[in-house]
This record gives structure tokens, sequence and C-alpha cells, in this order.
């Protein structure tokens, strides 16, 4: 038995080079002094870029690691961002408050439709995803009296970071604020991903009858990792109302699920910084190229998605040589693939 | 024991049987695939089940293993009920399986597919967070048993490039992961050089003698090579029972299944 053979764990940013880690280093430094340079408006644009991208590697948890292709997952996002904006009017305007009891609710709302989704696969679990997402947004345009209706919920009050703080509207502070929180859901969503039960949620995507096999719980997995997507989701919905201090029956529904589904596409799967650039493409392409362009944005986007389609058949990760993300393998790696 | 043996085998015997299937029958439709089968497999037995197609092997296989409910009758692991009990649940309990089509987890490397399986066993296959010091203790392990069966120079390799023979040794390697006191191999030989065939059977033969193999095998030189014990089915009915020189002289198996020629060899 060769006890002192050498292996490779499965840890953070294992397997990358340095140019890697520079890249990385250089991308935190900038985003840190954005608000020191440029406008408020752009710092607007990447704090919901930052949000955006959030929820899209929330949901890429669900699509590129477990296999569950979900058309409904912006009715976490949505759940979150009223229950942030709902709170934020009714009891508190503390944004970490927010935070924590969006993304429980996001997690309980995604456990229990769950409960339904977990026993489908392929085809019926997106058919049964999308109904979710609509009947979330259903509840949103029809239950006047909590949500507002069509017209949303406006004027929630700005964010606070303490009970007896000030309120923040200087748009860098925000940004800080949701930089910050990005950054930690980017981290836990990269230790949950290395870990044994990522690598089991890809044993699961590549294989689910032999995972029964092993002795894993499917349904359990699934059911795990619906509520942690559903917790993130709801964490970036929250940030999201925070910035825009606005939500609305559009942010629940089915254009949400779908622009951050074909994110995943964009970033190729299982990519978690590859979530980020497709957010920002998206997030550019949409909202800033659309009002130049004169509301020719969904065009360009519907445009962007074929051509990525097509020429990024393994997404954007697929982009950074081989030679750049992985040093000479050594001879015994039980971390897994991609 | 010969002839068509239907209904319960035994009472409760002394020691339980590794594994024991009373009157088990499941039908789809109008077809009864298995057929109130009665089968006993004694603990360190090398147990074949044979039969020619669609006499309701795999079926029987997949009864036995959880993947499908029976239609009546009942599946004993080690004395123990577990007619009721789903797939994963008598996989923890020490049933392992081989399966036909040897599709593992394709993209992932050999040793990240027995990583899956020894984690589970470690009972850290959950964990959300990475944790080195169970991981060195995975990683052994993996690399324990890719010894075992003869794997040890693939396992950084994806395993959907390995070769078919090569993929039904880590298919036992990922059995193996879960120490299981009971393992069945569905076909494994199927498809299989003869080398590779070969070096498969001397592989299973290495295997420690209180494991118990329950085997689905149609190359019958492997069988009589391995089997200490066998059971022919015959259009989903239990036709003969017993050790392999019965069986091979009972007159209802040559007349229904074993043809002259593989008899002499």
């Amino acid at each position: 038995m060769p006890r002192g053979r050498q292996v490779k764990l499965p840890r953070l940013f294992a397997g990358r080079s340095v140019p890697i880690y520079l890249v990385a280093l250089g991308v935190v430094v900038w985003l840190v002094a954005l608000p020191f340079g440029s406008s408020g408006y752009t710092v607007g644009v990447v704090g919901r870029i930052l949000t955006f991208g959030l929820f899209v590697a929330s949901l890429d948890l669900l699509v590129g690691i477990a296999g569950l292709p979900s058309l409904g997952h912006g009715a976490f996002f949505g759940i979150g961002a009223y229950a942030a904006a709902l709170l934020a009017q009714d009891v508190t305007a503390v944004g970490p408050a927010q935070l924590a009891v969006a993304g429980a609710i996001g997690a309980a709302a995604a456990g229990v439709t769950g409960l339904v989704t977990i026993r489908s696969r392929g085809i019926y679990f997106v058919m049964l995803t999308l109904a979710i997402g609509e009947v979330a947004r259903q509840l949103a345009d029809s239950w006047t009296s909590l949500t507002g209706g069509a017209n949303g919920l406006a004027g929630v009050p700005p964010l606070q970071l303490f009970p007896w703080g000030g309120e923040i509207v200087i748009a860098g502070h925000i940004y800080w604020y949701v930089l910050a929180v990005t950054a930690l859901g980017y981290g836990l969503l990269a230790v949950v991903r290395a870990s044994a039960f990522g690598q089991a949620l890809k044993g699961m995507r590549d294989n689910e009858d032999r995972m029964r096999a092993l002795g894993y719980s499917v349904t359990g997995l699934k059911l795990a990792v619906l509520v942690v997507a559903g917790g993130f989701a709801g964490v970036a919905g929250s940030l999201w109302v925070t910035q825009l201090r606005f939500v609305s029956p559009a942010d629940v529904g089915f254009a949400t699920s779908a622009i951050a589904l074909l994110c995943v596409v964009i970033a190729g799967r299982g990519s978690l910084w590859g979530s980020f650039v497709a957010a920002a493409v998206v997030i550019v392409v949409r909202d800033e190229l659309g009002t130049v362009i004169g509301g020719r944005g969904p065009l360009v986007l519907g445009l962007t998605f074929i051509a990525a389609v097509y020429l990024l058949p393994r997404g954007l990760a697929g982009l950074v040589p081989s030679v750049l993300r992985q040093p000479p393998k050594p001879a015994l790696g039980t971390g897994g693939a991609q | 024991m010969s002839g068509p043996v239907s209904g319960p085998v035994s009472g409760p015997a002394a020691a339980p049987a590794a594994i024991e299937v009373r009157g088990l029958t499941r039908r789809f439709g109008g077809l009864c695939a298995v057929d109130s089968v009665s089968i006993r497999v004694e603990p360190g037995a090398r147990h074949a089940v044979i039969g020619s197609n669609g006499a309701g092997k795999s079926t029987l296989f997949a009864l036995i293993g959880g993947a499908q409910r029976p239609s009546s009758g009942s599946v004993y692991l080690g004395g123990d009920d577990v007619t009721g009990l789903a797939e994963h649940r008598r996989a923890q309990r020490g049933l392992a399986r081989t399966f036909q089509h040897a599709n593992l987890f394709g993209p992932a490397t050999v040793a990240a597919n027995v990583a899956l399986a020894v984690r589970r066993w470690l009972g850290c296959g959950y964990r959300p967070w990475p944790d080195r010091r169970r991981e060195r203790a995975v990683s052994d392990r993996v690399a324990q048993l890719l010894e075992t069966v003869g794997l040890t120079g693939r396992a950084g390799t994806p395993a959907a490039s390995l070769s078919h023979g090569e993929r039904r040794q880590l298919e036992v390697a990922v059995a193996l992961a879960a120490q299981p006191s009971v393992l069945l191999l569905d076909e494994p030989t199927a498809g299989m050089a003869a080398t590779e065939t070969r070096r498969f059977v001397e592989l299973v033969q290495a295997l420690p003698q209180t494991l118990t193999l329950v085997l689905v095998e149609h190359d019958l030189e492997v069988v009589f090579g391995l089997a200490t014990h066998l059971s022919v089915l015959h259009l989903g009915r239990l036709l003969a029972d017993g050790n392999p020189e019965e069986v091979r002289a009972d007159p209802a198996v040559r007349a229904a299944y074993l043809d002259a020629r593989s008899l002499a060899s």
C-alpha cells in the first residue's frame, strides 16, 4: 500500500498558476478602487453587474455543477428582493439583516418548491421550474396589498449598516457594501464547489443513477443544492433592492430567469468568474448599449447569445488557455473534472 | 437440488444468508420477468446466475439491488428484510453492484470516481466545506483501491478515456470502496477481449473470501472458473440451483440452456 503517495487535495485555487493570481489581484484592486475615479453612474452599473453576477453564480451552482437546468430561479431572486424591500419599509433598513432574511426566505422558498421538483428530471424539471417562476410572478403581480401589484414597491428606504448608523446614500459607499457582500458570496460559493458536497453534485450531474448506487441520496443532494442556490439568489435579490430601492414583478419573471440561464451558457458550465463576466456582458448590452441604439438591446442580446453558443462552445471559461489554468498535473488528483 | 423450485426454499436458517430472495416476482404488464424465484446466497459464496437472454437475470439483479421493486416476494440482506428499502439504503447496508453498461462519471478522473465512493463510505460525502485531513484519508484509500484493481497508473485519466476492460476494473474499485459485504457483478466480462477477461477473472479471484459475490454472466468459461454455486433462470423461473457439477448434470438445464458443446469444455 503506497502510504506515502503524493496526492493533490481539491482546495481553493488549487491548480491555478501565477498569471491567474495576478489577473485576479488586478481585478480586485480595480473593483475596490473604482469609486475614486468614476462617476456615480458607472459605479452603479458595476454594482448591478456584481449583484446579477452573484445571482448567475447561484444559478450556475444548480445548472453547471449539479446539472439541474432551472428556468424559475428568478423566483427566488424576486422573493429575496421583495422580502428585503418589505423589511426595509416596515421593520429595518439595516442591510445585513435584510440579507439574512432575504437569504433565509429565498432558501426556504426554494426548499418548499424543491419538494415538488426534485423527483423530476430533464425537460420535466425545466417545465416545473418554469411554472414555479410564473406562479411567483403572478403572486407578485396580484397580491397587491403585499407587493404593490404591477407598480411594485418604490421608495425603499436607503441602506443602513447598523441600527444606530446613518443612512448610506453615496453611490460609492453603497457600491463598497455590494462589493463586500458579493466577495463574501463568491468565497462561500467557491468553498462549496471545492468541497465534498460540490464533488457529489458533479457526480450527480454526470450520473445520477450511479450516485444512488454509491449510497448517495440524490433527492437529498438536489434539495440541498436548491436550498443553497435559492439562498444565494435571495441574497442577490436583497442587494439588488439595496441599490435600486425599487422592486417590481419584472424582477421575478421569466426574463430574469432566462437571462440568468443564458448568462450561465455564456459563462461556460461551472465557471464562477465566468458568471460575473457574463453578467457584465448582459447588463452592459441590455441596459447601456440598448439605450444608445434606441431600445434594440434585446436584439443585440439575442445576437450575443447566438454568437456565444457558436463561437464559445465551452463558454468564456473555455477561452482561457489551459496552460494558464493548470500547471503540470500531479499523478493522483481526487478533485474531479470541471 | 434440481428441477423447478418455487416458493420459499428454506425456513429461518441458523446463519443468515448473505442474500436471500423468497418468492420474488416482477411483472411488466402481462410479462412475468421474474416468476416466484427463491434463491439463497451463502456468505462468502461465488454465486453465478445464468440463463439465456430474457431469462430475467437483469431484472432479478435490479430487484436485489433495489433499482426496481418486486410485484411480490421479499429480499433479505444478511437476514434483514430490505424489500422496502431504497437503492441507496441497501448500498449503505453493504450491498454494492457493478453495472452491465459501465457508465461511470465520465468527465471525472479515475481517482475522482473512486473518491466519490470513498467519501460516502467515510461519511463525508455531503460535507460542504473542504477538509484537508479527510481528503488525505480519502486519497490514501483511493490509492489502495486502485492498486487492488490494477489501475494505479491511470489515476489521472478521465474515466471516459478508459478502455472497456479498464472501465470494468474501475467499476470494481468503485464498488469495493464501500467495503461491501455483497458485490453484485452484472455481466462483468461482456464485450471484453480474451486477455481482458482473463485479467478480470484473476482480479475477481483475488478478492477477499469474506466478500460474497453474485454475478450474472454469459461467458460459461468465466462462470465455471469462478462460481461455487449456480442458479439457472429460464423464462423468469428458477430452473436449477446447486453447485456447478449438479447444475451441469441437470437434464432440464441441458435441455433448456447449456448446449453440449459448452458443457464439454
